[in-house]
C-alpha cells in the first residue's frame, strides 16, 4: 500500500509509547532536487533520519538547508527524488499531509496567534471536536510531563518570552502527534540557559522514540546535541557523520570544503577619550513602552563595543535612537561632546555615524531591493555634488571595488539587490557603510545567518576599522563571536544594561545570566 | 511492493497543477511574453465581436483605419490622445512613489478652473500673457488638489486612495456650481453654461492640432529623465520602495510627499487647462471625462515608462477614435471599445504572473527546467 494521508492518530501513539520504531528509517530522502528558476537548491540530496535519535543538518548559508525542510514538511515540491516515510514512498503535498504522516516543523519565526492564549494556539487548526478547556489542559499537561515541558496554558502568547513562545510551538506539533520533528535553527533566539532546557526536551524525546532533525549553525550545538550530522554544501549531500568521531574543525572543512581558521583577532585599544556618551537614554516605543530604559554607556576611539541581549531587548532601538531615526524620550547622546539629540538623520550621517542593521529579512531598511548595487550605493551619498542630476560614476566604481574587495557573487553591478544571496546582500551594506569612512560604525547583527568564511570576511573588516581608531558597536547574537571579538560587553535585558563586562576575561555563562536579567550590576556613571 | 505502484500512486496523489518559479527571463523575453498576450487579448476581443455577429478583421482593420486614414482623423486621434499622455505622466510621478493618486480626474478640473478665471476675466490680457497665466494657474489648482491629500497622509497618514477619489467630485460638483452661479454665461438665456472662451484665450493650433501636443512631448522627455537622472527622481524611487530605507538614508519624506504629488497634481492641472482652451474651448463639467481613470491603466501597463506611456496612450486614442467611426459605420456601439480595453488590460497584467512562475502539470515534475 502506498503512504496513505489517512494515518490514525492511534496507531501513532501506542506505536510511540511502545518505542517500537526506534532504530528504524523516519525519513529517508533520495535524489533530491528542487530548483528555483536557474538556481539549484538542492541538487540530488540524500538524507536519512531514524526514530530515537537527533540529526542535525549542517551547512553555510544558502546550502539548501531550509528549502529540503520546506519539502518535509509539504511547503514545497521537489522536481525530482522521493521521500520515503516509514519506508514508504510519500507524495507531502501540504503541511497538513505533513502533519497526517507525523511530520512537525519549528519554524524560526514563530507562527503564534498573539492575542489567543497557549492552549488556543495549540488547538487551532486541528480538525477534531473542541475540547472543553479543563480536559483539554489535561491532555496538555500530560503531553508536558512526558517530555519534560513547561508551560501555563492559559497565559496568552503575546505576555511570553521568546523561549516560552518556542515552548508553545513544540507542544503544538506534539499535540498533533509529532514523531518526526523538524527544528529551523531553535537556538538563535536563545540564550545559553534556555537553549540548555530544549536540549533536555529534546532528549526526552529522542528516548521517547521520536525522530529529530535540528538545523544549526553552531558548531558546539551540533556536538552537543546529535547522534549524526549531515552536512550540505552548496546544495549538495556531502556526507553524513557520526557526532561521537568529530569535532568543530573536521565539521568547519566538511561545511566550507576546505580548513579555516576560527580565531578571531582582537587588536588592543590605544585610545582613553570617548567619542560618544549616552546618557541616561530613554526611548519609547509608539505604543507607549520603553524600549530603552534609562541607559548609560560610552564608546572609545578604535574600541569594539559588544551588545549582547535577547533579540528585542532594545537593540534595534538604540540604534534607530543614535541614527536619529528615533524620537528620544529623555537623555542625551554626546557625539564628540555635542548632543546629536533633534538633529536629522542626514545631519547625523554627515557627522560621520554610520549605522547598519541587518533585520531577519536581511534587506531591512539599509538597502532597496529593486534596485541594483550601483544605485543602492549611493543611497546616503546621491545628494552629493552640485546641480539637480544624480553623479553614477563614483557609486558604479565603489560597487566594483566593493565586488573585488569583499568577494561578492553577483551577475552584475546592475542586478538587483534582492536577487543576491543573504550572505552577498549583507557585505554590499556592510561595505558600503565602511567606505563611507565613519568614526562611528553602528552593526547590528552583521553575520546574521551568514557562512563561517563570509562571517570572518566581516570580523576582519570590523577590525580594520577598528585600527584605523573607528569607533565600533557590534550586536550580536553569537555570545562565542561578542566575547572573541569584542573589548567590552554591554548586556541589555528589557532596555536596560544589566552589565558591564570585559570581553577579555568574562564568560559566556555569566554574559548569559545577565541577558536574562537573573543578574544585574548596579550600574552608575 | 514494486516500483511501478509506487509511481502510480504518486502520479494520482500530486496536484494535477502546480506552480513553479522560472527563472529570470531576460528583457527580450519578457517583451515577446507582453506581446503574446496582446495577441491573445485581441483574438479574445475578435472572439467576443464576433458573437455580437461582425466580422472581428473588419472591424479591427476599421478602427485602425478609421483612426489614421487622414489628416483629419489624426488631428481627431491626437485630440483624445494629449489630456490622456498628459495625465499618465503625471500619475506617474506619484505611482513611482506609490502613492495612489487616483485623484488626476479632480486635478484635471481644478486645473482647467483656475485656469478658466483668467480666460474669463482677463480676456483682454496679450495673447501670450494670458496663455502663461492660464498654463501657471491650471498648475497650480492641480497641484494644489494634489497637495491636500499630500499633505493628511504626511502629517496624519490618511489613506490617499480614498482622499484623492472623494476630491474628485468636490471638484467636478465645483463646476457645476460654476456653471449655475456666478460664471453662468449671461447670454445663455438661463441654461447653466460657462461661455465659450474669446478667440485670445484659446491655444494657437500647430499642423491642425492645438499645441497641446507640443506640450505633451516636451512632459514625456522631461519626466523621463527627472525620472531617471535627477536627485529628486532618485529620492521619488527610494520613498516608493520603503520609506523606513528613505528615513534611514537622510531623505525628509514628508518634503518628498509633499513636492512629488504637488508636481503629479500639476501635470494634471496643466492637462485640464490644455483641454479647456485647447480642445473644449470652455469649461464644461466633461473636461476630464474619465480620463484621469484611463491614465492609471495606461500608466501600468506602461509600466510607469514615460517612453512606453507615449505608445500606450496612443494606442489607447486609436482604440477610442476608430470605434467611435465603427459606431457610424457598423452600428457597433463605442462601449465594444471600453470592452476590448478590457480585455487587453486583463491579459497584459495576467502575463505579469506568467512572467514569474509556470505551471507545471502532474507527473511532468522531472523533465521540468
Amino acid at each position: 500500500m502506498p503512504h496513505s494521508t489517512e494515518r490514525k492518530s492511534a496507531d501513532r501513539t501506542s506505536v510511540l509509547a511502545a518505542g517500537a520504531l526506534s532504530g528504524k528509517d523516519a525519513i529517508a530522502c533520495r535524489g533530491i532536487t528542487k530548483r528555483f528558476g536557474t538556481v539549484v537548491a538542492n541538487d540530488h540530496i540524500d538524507l536519512t533520519v531514524r526514530y530515537g535519535e537527533v540529526l542535525a543538518l549542517l551547512g553555510e548559508n544558502g546550502s539548501g538547508k531550509t528549502t529540503l525542510m520546506n519539502m518535509l514538511s509539504g511547503i514545497y515540491h521537489p522536481d525530482e527524488g522521493v521521500i520515503l516515510v516509514d519506508g514508504q514512498e510519500a507524495v507531502i503535498n501540504s503541511p497538513v499531509d505533513a502533519m497526517n504522516m507525523g511530520i512537525g516543523m519549528i519554524y524560526q519565526h514563530f507562527r503564534l496567534v498573539d492575542v489567543f492564549s497557549a492552549m488556543e494556539n495549540i488547538v487551532l487548526g486541528t480538525k477534531e471536536k473542541r475540547l472543553r478547556d479543563k480536559e483539554l489542559k489535561e491532555k496538555i499537561s500530560e503531553i508536558c510531563q512526558s517530555f519534560g515541558l513547561e508551560i501555563q496554558p492559559e497565559k496568552r502568547v503575546y505576555e511570553m518570552s521568546v523561549s516560552e513562545k518556542q515552548t508553545v510551538e513544540i507542544l503544538k506539533v506534539l499535540y498533533r502527534g509529532t514523531r518526526i520533528l523538524i527544528l529551523d535553527e531553535p537556538t538563535a533566539v536563545l540564550t545559553p540557559q534556555e537553549t540548555q532546557k530544549l536540549f533536555q526536551i529534546l532528549r526526552k524525546m529522542k528516548e521517547q522514540g521520536c525522530a529529530i532533525i535540528i538545523i544549526t549553525h553552531k558548531l558546539h550545538e551540533v556536538l552537543e546535541i546529535s547522534d549524526r550530522v549531515t552536512i550540505l554544501r552548496k546544495g549538495k549531500s556531502i556526507d553524513t557523520v557520526e557526532t561521537a568521531g568529530t569535532d568543530e574543525k573536521i565539521l568547519t572543512e566538511l561545511m566550507v570544503g576546505k580548513a579555516v581558521s576560527l580565531e578571531i583577532d582582537r587588536p588592543p585599544v590605544n585610545h582613553k577619550s570617548p567619542i560618544l556618551k549616552v546618557v541616561n537614554l530613554t526611548v519609547k516605543k509608539p505604543d507607549g513602552t520603553k524600549a530603552i530604559d534609562n541607559i548609560s554607556f560610552e564608546i572609545r576611539k578604535g574600541e569594539i563595543l559588544g551588545v549582547a541581549g535577547v533579540a528585542g531587548s532594545g537593540q534595534k532601538e538604540l540604534c534607530e535612537a543614535i541614527a536619529g531615526l528615533m524620537k528620544i524620550d529623555k537623555g542625551a547622546i554626546l557625539y564628540e561632546q555635542e548632543n546629536i539629540i533633534g538633529k536629522t538623520p542626514a545631519e547625523i550621517i554627515r557627522m560621520g555615524i554610520s549605522m547598519s542593521f541587518v533585520p531577519e529579512d536581511r534587506l531591512g531598511m539599509g538597502l532597496v531591493a529593486s534596485m541594483d548595487m550601483v544605485e543602492n550605493m549611493m543611497l546616503k551619498s546621491y545628494g552629493n555634488g552640485r546641480g539637480p542630476f544624480v553623479d553614477r560614476k563614483p557609486a558604479r566604481e565603489l560597487a566594483n571595488r566593493l565586488v573585488e574587495k569583499l568577494g561578492i557573487v553577483t551577475p552584475g553591478i546592475d542586478t538587483p539587490v534582492r536577487l543576491l544571496s543573504g550572505g552577498n546582500v549583507q557585505k554590499v551594506l556592510l561595505g558600503r557603510e565602511i567606505e563611507s569612512c565613519p568614526n562611528l560604525l553602528i552593526t547590528a547583527y552583521p553575520v546574521r545567518g551568514l557562512d563561517i568564511n563570509s562571517s570572518y570576511t566581516i570580523y576582519d573588516l570590523l577590525n580594520e576599522q577598528k585600527k584605523k581608531d573607528v569607533a565600533v558597536i557590534f550586536i550580536g547574537e553569537d555570545l562565542d563571536v561578542l566575547l572573541e571579538l569584542s573589548d567590552v560587553i554591554m548586556v541589555l535585558c528589557h532596555g536596560k544594561i544589566t552589565g558591564f563586562l570585559d570581553a577579555r576575561k568574562a564568560s559566556k555563562e555569566q554574559v548569559g545570566l545577565y541577558m536574562t536579567g537573573a543578574f544585574s550590576q548596579e550600574v552608575a556613571q | 511492493m514494486n516500483r511501478n505502484a509506487n509511481i502510480d500512486s504518486r502520479k494520482r496523489t500530486e496536484p494535477l497543477l502546480r506552480v513553479v518559479k522560472r527563472a529570470e527571463l531576460t528583457g527580450r523575453q519578457i517583451v515577446l511574453l507582453r506581446l503574446l498576450a496582446v495577441l491573445l487579448a485581441l483574438a479574445a476581443g475578435g472572439l467576443f465581436i464576433l458573437c455580437l455577429g461582425y466580422n472581428p478583421v473588419a472591424i479591427y482593420t476599421r478602427i485602425l483605419s478609421g483612426a489614421t486614414r487622414s489628416p483629419m482623423a489624426i488631428q481627431a486621434t491626437a485630440k483624445i490622445v494629449i489630456p490622456l499622455l498628459i495625465t499618465s505622466l503625471g500619475v506617474t510621478l506619484a505611482f513611482k512613489m506609490r502613492f495612489w493618486n487616483i485623484g488626476a480626474e479632480g486635478q484635471i478640473i481644478m486645473g482647467a478652473i483656475f485656469a478658466s478665471y483668467f480666460a474669463l476675466f482677463h480676456a483682454d490680457w496679450n495673447h501670450w500673457v494670458l496663455l502663461g497665466a492660464m498654463a501657471l494657474a491650471g498648475i497650480l489648482g492641480g497641484a494644489l488638489w494634489g497637495l491636500v491629500p499630500a499633505f493628511f497622509k504626511a502629517r496624519y497618514g490618511t489613506n490617499e486612495t480614498l482622499f484623492t477619489l472623494m476630491l474628485n467630485y468636490i471638484a467636478l460638483y465645483l463646476i457645476s456650481w460654476l456653471q449655475d452661479g456666478p460664471w453662468r454665461d449671461p447670454g445663455s438665456q438661463g441654461f447653466g453654461k460657462i461661455a465659450r472662451f474669446d478667440k485670445n484665450a484659446s491655444l494657437n493650433k500647430v499642423f491642425g492640432v492645438h499645441c497641446g501636443w507640443i506640450v505633451a512631448l516636451v512632459l514625456v522627455a522631461a519626466v523621463f529623465i527627472y525620472l531617471r537622472y535627477t536627485k529628486q527622481g532618485y529620492e521619488i524611487s527610494v520613498v516608493g520602495e520603503s520609506q523606513e530605507t528613505a528615513r534611514y538614508a537622510g531623505m525628509n519624506v514628508r518634503k518628498i510627499l509633499l513636492r512629488t504629488m504637488a508636481l503629479s497634481g500639476g501635470i494634471c492641472g496643466l492637462g485640464g487647462m490644455i483641454q479647456a482652451a485647447g480642445a473644449d474651448i470652455t469649461l464644461t463639467m466633461g473636461v476630464a471625462g474619465g480620463v484621469g481613470f484611463t491614465a492609471i491603466i495606461v500608466a501600468w501597463l506602461s509600466q510607469l515608462n514615460p517612453v512606453i506611456i507615449l505608445a500606450v496612450s496612443s494606442l489607447f486614442g486609436i482604440l477610442e477614435k476608430g470605434s467611435s467611426v465603427v459606431q457610424s459605420d457598423f452600428g457597433l456601439s463605442t462601449d465594444c471599445a471600453d470592452v476590448l480595453q478590457g480585455i487587453i488590460l486583463f491579459f497584459i497584467l495576467g502575463c505579469e504572473f506568467f512572467i514569474r512562475y509556470r505551471f507545471v502539470g502532474r507527473g511532468h515534475g522531472e523533465k521540468a527546467k
